[in-house]
């Protein structure tokens, strides 16, 4: 089924099964390789990406469903200041999870441009990493403005 | 005759080849080396101008950014799916099977049926054991494939209970016996005897990328994309498992999302994968869903440890006894669960005895040092409730019981700093007083430590190649693989550290087994000890090299010349910039190559530390809450500290999830695996995380290589769960010895408490 898409400010046409999801939609149909599939259903924060800003699991989103809102995964995040902090905190260790902590991250910096660890602790919980950068994660948010 | 560097210990004056010991997780083997290694002087201790300094991780902008290609991420045209038929059943015989139906199912390109493959079964042992494998257009088509199947079962009796196949001497891996002095003798000697049965859990890895293998045949050879831990054991299978020479396997593993210990092998969805692909002339994805990645992909084996431990009034240790029952799954190999109690004390008399039960349950995998974490907990928590019946202070009890060489075979250790971590665990061990005071209401608080001992010293052989171009940068090549560990980092560190140059400046490339030398398994901690040296080395011999352009160039002598700050230096004035000594080479390239030497002869390599957790218990509820963990480790010379923080953090944060919360669980009845999701089994969050304060010796061993550097992905993990479990003991005197530490175990832990007083009083 034929479908229009806006990602990262651009426009996509794509033709995808009524069941497929945004990410293997992004991942296999656009290339968007970036957002990572790590459970497929929806417990563990890899696949994140924002729906007019609202970060969204995309494993468990159905492509169909997103209407007219916006995507916004990690490509079109590569030059906000949280990568640069992320990297700067070490934050990261392999790097399957990051892309998904970096959306979630940059929601609440956009609700909240200065959280305390509570905040971070909680906006956060629904990331998991399992090398266990936690520490620095919070770090990274704490500290991302340079 | 080589002469290696008099600081190295051992044998000076080695022959080219040599007879040498290699140590993979506690595992050691006799192998023939060539000693290839140049002499290299030995660094200074502390930060030098790259190597012991904090470096931000140089792929880590990439990966950040989601640029970098993961096994998931690759895509090569035309690409079939796999999907793998597993045994819903603990154990059964397969009755039906319609392997034509799902050939005719749609968009199916193969079927391999048990038969085809030897790792297909009509007899499971295990819920989720392969049995059948479909290849289609896509994943769907190739789950739908599986359905055509219709596969029957006849349902069997499955063993599960460890002890029970003990009895029926159903085992994978033992009896394993080891004695030293006499045991009995030790306890009659003893003033007290204290007797405790700890058990621990299965816990799986649950790396965040699942396995997977994306296989392609030209020409009949074979090229595997894939995440894992050792490119060059994977090679090794693949061939075998082919017939193929080894050199018609191509392993490609650029990034790997997380293995802990699970990614060591091959695996049977990479042997599937490349069948698949053999009988369709396509290429073929075999990846695990997660569901399928709790299944079969590793976990942590169970244990059953029955202990004794007798001591002097003094503390004095006299005797140590250990039975180890451990419950492998159906395959696996049994790990060095008593090794701890062997090794951390100097005692006289010690006597364990190891059973690798065989159990119809998944096979276990090496995770995060196998057997030390589950024997760490056991000895360690048995030691404190040793100093609780002496009344002596646990810390001081570990003292009086140092060991100054190798207890079971008197080997000195090439360096051994636990003192110094006792020392510097010290001030956080003091803040007891204050962690107890904080009790109130139900709440009560209390600190614990353990200590911890592991290998870590790496071994030959790994190579790796240095070439610098006319610009002066440095590439680094070598066929191993970062796992998240940060070695492309620490490689480029030590690199730009022996060529003088900014870490800039230095590229890795790595991940390719046609495009590198062979490098070692990222496991066991042994990837920086194992190959830090063999960088260090081609760095050191392209830098001779550079030094001799630039001594025939400039007129003077070579011994007057070093590198640094990226120039060309010498001793008697002047300096170069180093592009204008390798800018007279045009196209040409300085090529040079090193080697992992062998490692100290007669001496024991190992690392050590000790952790210190401060806990919270509600005694009403039994919820436990771990609020500050000190960590502090000796593993030689610290290459990048802002890494090793991250490791060690990274290390006590998994062992908490294996202290707290972490458990496969299966039906009692059926075997069947009930954690299979991420909602169900479940790993630490950002929420549960406790403050962690991370100190690290940084003393270089030095009589290890020409780095002086051991490994530490592992030790991290060993200590934490023990460290939480006496700080509860310290919090509300009540043993625990049953992980994970759940309520309803925190509470029994209460109860028998409460039992034991009310006994004494009665």
């Amino acid at each position: 089924m034929p479908l229009e898409l806006t990602i990262n400010g651009g426009r996509y046409d794509v033709d995808v099964p009524v069941l497929a999801t945004l990410a293997e939609t992004l991942r296999e149909e656009l290339g968007l390789t970036g957002t990572k599939i790590a459970c497929g259903e929806g417990h563990c924060g890899a696949c994140t990406v924002m729906l007019d800003g609202v970060p969204t699991l995309s494993c468990i989103t159905l492509a169909h469903a997103v209407g007219r809102r916006d995507v916004t995964t990690i490509e079109g995040l590569r030059d906000h200041p949280l990568v640069a902090a992320f990297v700067r905190a070490d934050a990261l260790q392999c790097g399957f999870c990051t892309p998904g902590q970096i959306v979630s991250a940059a929601a609440l910096v956009h609700d909240d441009p200065e959280p305390d660890g509570e905040t971070i602790r909680h906006r956060m919980a629904g990331n998991l990493c399992r090398c266990g950068a936690y520490p620095r994660i919070e770090e990274a948010i704490k500290t991302w403005r340079g | 005759m080589r002469r290696l560097s008099p600081h190295r210990g051992g044998d000076q004056d080695l022959a080219r080849l040599i007879r040498t010991e290699k140590e993979v997780e506690g595992k050691f083997t006799e192998q023939w080396l060539v000693v290839e290694e140049d002499a290299l002087d030995p660094w200074p201790a502390g930060p030098l101008a790259t190597v012991g300094r904090p470096a931000a991780r140089v792929d880590g902008l990439a990966r950040a950014r989601g640029e970098v290609t993961y096994t998931p991420d690759v895509r090569l045209p035309g690409t079939l799916h796999a999907a793998v038929l597993r045994s819903p059943h603990a154990r059964a015989r397969l009755t039906r099977i319609d392997v034509d139906a799902a050939r005719r199912a749609p968009g199916v390109r193969a079927v391999l049926g048990p038969g085809d493959l030897g790792l297909l079964t009509d007899e499971p042992g295990y819920h989720g054991q392969p049995v059948a494998a479909v290849a289609a257009e896509s994943f769907g088509r190739a789950r739908a494939g599986l359905r055509a199947l219709a596969a029957e079962w006849e349902p069997l009796e499955p063993l599960l209970d460890p002890d029970e196949a003990v009895r029926r001497g159903s085992l994978v891996g033992g009896p394993k016996r080891y004695t030293r002095g006499d045991v009995g003798r030790g306890l009659a000697e003893a003033d007290v005897v204290v007797e405790a049965e700890y058990r621990t859990q299965s816990v799986l890895h649950n790396a965040l990328e699942t396995h997977q293998a994306l296989c392609v045949w030209e020409g009949g050879r074979l090229t595997v994309y894939t995440g894992t831990q050792f490119v060059w054991g994977v090679r090794e299978e693949m061939a075998e498992a082919f017939g193929l020479a080894e050199d018609d396997v191509r392993v490609v593993c650029r990034y790997v999302g997380g293995g802990f210990g699970a990614k060591n092998e091959a695996g049977s969805f990479t042997v599937i994968a490349a069948e698949l692909a053999r009988r369709t002339g396509r290429p073929v994805r075999c990846a695990l869903t997660r569901r399928e990645e709790n299944l079969d992909s590793g976990n942590r084996n169970a244990t059953i440890q029955r202990l004794t431990v007798g001591a002097r009034a003094d503390g004095t240790l006299t005797a140590l006894r250990g039975e180890y029952v451990c419950a492998l799954g159906w395959d696996g190999w049994l790990p060095s669960t008593a090794g701890p109690l062997q090794m951390l004390y100097a005692c006289e008399n010690v006597e364990t005895v190891e059973y690798g039960a065989r159990v119809n349950t998944p096979p276990m995998k090496a995770f995060r040092a196998p057997g030390f974490v589950e024997g760490t907990f056991g000895l360690e928590c048995l030691l404190d409730e040793l100093a609780a019946r002496l009344e002596l202070d646990p810390l001081e009890l570990r003292r009086r019981n140092y060991s100054h060489s190798d207890p079971t075979d008197g080997r000195p250790f090439s360096g051994k700093n636990l003192a110094d971590c006792y020392r510097r665990a010290e001030p956080h061990w003091a803040r007891r007083d204050v962690v107890r005071a904080r009790s109130e209401g139900s709440w009560r608080r209390g600190v614990g430590l353990a200590s911890q001992i592991w290998y870590g010293g790496g071994g030959p052989p790994s190579y790796a190649w240095v070439r610098v171009g006319s610009n002066g940068n440095a590439v680094v090549v070598t066929a191993m693989q970062d796992i998240g560990t940060g070695t492309r980092t620490a490689m480029a560190q030590i690199a730009a550290e022996e060529l003088g140059l900014p870490l800039e400046r230095v590229r890795v490339e790595l991940g390719d087994s046609a495009r590198g030398p062979y490098a070692v398994i990222s496991g066991g901690s042994s990837t920086v000890s194992s190959m830090g040296p063999a960088v260090r080395a081609a760095a050191g011999d392209a830098a001779r090299q550079i030094r001799e352009i630039a001594a025939q160039r400039y007129q003077l002598e070579e011994r007057v010349l070093s590198l640094r700050d990226g120039r060309v230096v010498s001793a008697n004035g002047g300096s170069w910039p180093l592009e204008e000594v390798t800018g007279l080479l045009g196209d040409a390239q300085i090529l040079g190559k090193g080697a992992r030497g062998p490692n100290p002869t007669g001496m024991r390599v190992l690392t050590f530390g000790i952790q210190v957790a401060e806990v919270a218990v509600d005694v009403e509820t039994g919820e436990v809450r771990v609020e500050r963990v000190a960590a502090v480790h000796d593993v030689g010379r610290v290459v990048n500290p802002l890494g090793a923080a991250s490791q060690v953090e990274g290390g006590v944060i998994q062992g908490l999830g294996h202290t707290l919360s972490e458990q496969r669980l299966l039906d009692p009845a059926t075997g069947e695996v009930l954690t299979q999701t991420l909602d169900a089994y479940r790993v630490p969050t950002i929420a549960d995380v406790p403050e962690i304060a991370v100190e690290l010796v940084d003393v270089p061993d030095e009589h290890l290589t020409n780095l002086g550097a051991k490994g530490l992905g592992e030790p991290p993990i060993i200590p934490t769960a023990a460290a939480v479990a006496n700080a509860i003991r310290d919090a509300t005197g009540a043993d625990v010895r049953s992980l994970p530490i759940d309520r309803e175990e925190m509470l029994r832990a209460l109860r028998d408490r409460e039992r034991a007083l009310a006994g004494h009083a009665g």
